[in-house]
């Protein structure tokens, strides 16, 4: 079914972050804490949903020479509309997620999909495509927010999960523990792909 | 003048809290272009000057137009510098998007015109700079800093010169990298990725310094 297809790919073989290498800025910086991560992930959902459905919906008539700044207006109104809902709805994501909000309008992921498929394809498989995009997004974010805050901080979603004895790894929260960790999952999914070929 | 501020923002942006290693801002491209050092160096200096214009511009255009205090030129003319000022800053996303993506169009047009080997070595990532976070972000984080023009500009340009180091850095050493042997699956990104978290731990030496 055309329609599952579209979906699972943005999960797993053609997820945004871990094989496109798309959206790398926000991913790094927003996953010191699952719940910043889930926040952040709902919003680049929103986005990513409303500006598929609008460029497709638009598409015939955009003509092809200025298609990208028109992309960027769509796709700014609508992380205008996040930030100004996340500001009043949920003021402490706002604050904890700060520059990284209005810097959901230059996601490449955003942009890329904009390009490569709502602009060529028809409304409803574009909203599939950009929700897909969007969970994959999200699922990324998730993985390293977990390592990152169980091991920096021995939490998750700001619930203790060791004892007071336990000395978190503070280099995790930082920035080099987003790099090692976003370094050491694509490896081990590079090594998982590889085994299941060899099986094959 | 305060010199002594403006050298305290340069020294923060390049090495305290570089924009690459610290801030996460502008990794798409270092991830795609850092792999050789020419086209790194040429990368790097379109992003200095299209970072540097970019916080001119957007400061301006927010002090001028968005802000709600009496020197906002709309208050003045529209309203004639009576009531109270609108506030507009909730169309700063929109305005400084359309600013850079025009500016970074003018840049291309330039570069192509005076000089098309330059431009034909940068190929598809002259215009992709436009999603650069880092232009974006330096705009904003300015605004919010609340920098006079001055401090906008010097912020805006050593910026720019901390992500050309962090670049060139990363370039040099994945070049050297070609001839390693890596393990199979960290072959290409994820070993880029270890090296930056190196990087960024060495880059922590400098937090800390008193002036």
């Amino acid at each position: 079914m055309i329609i599952g297809k579209e979906f699972i790919k943005g999960l797993y073989k053609e997820n945004p972050v871990f094989r496109l290498m798309l959206g790398l800025c926000p991913v790094l910086a927003v996953s010191n804490s699952v719940n910043n991560a889930l926040g952040m992930g709902a919003a680049t959902i929103f986005v990513l949903l409303c500006s598929n459905g609008v460029v497709s919906l638009i598409r015939n008539f955009i003509p092809s020479k200025i298609r990208i700044p028109i992309f960027i207006m769509i796709i700014a109104t609508f992380v205008t509309i996040v930030k100004l809902v996340m500001a009043a709805f949920f003021p402490d994501l706002s604050k904890s997620l700060g520059l990284f909000i209005s810097l959901i309008v230059v996601n490449c992921i955003i942009l890329g999909r904009a390009e490569a498929y709502s602009s060529k394809n028809r409304v409803f498989l574009s909203i599939i495509d950009g929700l897909g995009m969007g969970i994959g997004f999200t699922l990324a974010l998730i993985i390293i927010a977990t390592f990152r805050e169980i091991l920096g901080n021995g939490s998750w979603l700001g619930m203790e999960l060791f004892g007071p004895n336990f000395k978190p790894v503070l280099l995790m929260i930082l920035s080099p523990g987003a790099f090692l960790t976003i370094g050491f999952v694509i490896g081990f999914l590079n090594w998982f792909e590889h085994r299941r070929h060899i099986k094959h | 003048m305060e010199f002594q501020s403006l050298f305290i923002i340069a020294v923060s942006a390049i090495f305290v809290s570089n924009f690459v290693l610290h801030k996460f801002l502008g990794l798409c491209p270092y991830i795609g272009v850092s792999k050789q050092l020419d086209s790194a160096v040429g990368m790097g200096m379109a992003v200095i000057f299209v970072m540097s214009m970019a916080s001119v511009v957007t400061w301006t255009i927010h002090n001028y137009f968005l802000a709600p205090t009496p020197s906002n030129l709309l208050f003045k003319i529209f309203m004639k510098g009576k009531g109270d000022p609108p506030d507009l800053t909730y169309l700063q996303t929109i305005c400084f998007i359309l600013v850079i993506a025009t500016l970074v169009q003018t840049v291309e047009m330039v570069i192509q015109k005076m000089s098309p080997g330059l431009y034909r070595s940068l190929g598809i990532y002259l215009p992709l700079i436009t999603t650069n976070c880092a232009v974006l972000g330096v705009s904003i984080l300015n605004i919010d800093a609340e920098y006079n023009f001055i401090q906008s500009l010097v912020n805006g340009f050593t910026s720019g010169i901390g992500f050309t180091l962090a670049l060139v850095l990363m370039a040099g050493l994945r070049e050297k990298l070609e001839l390693a042997n890596v393990p199979r699956a960290m072959r290409g990104a994820p070993i880029a990725f270890i090296m930056a978290g190196c990087m960024s731990l060495a880059f922590f030496g400098f937090a800390g310094f008193k002036m």
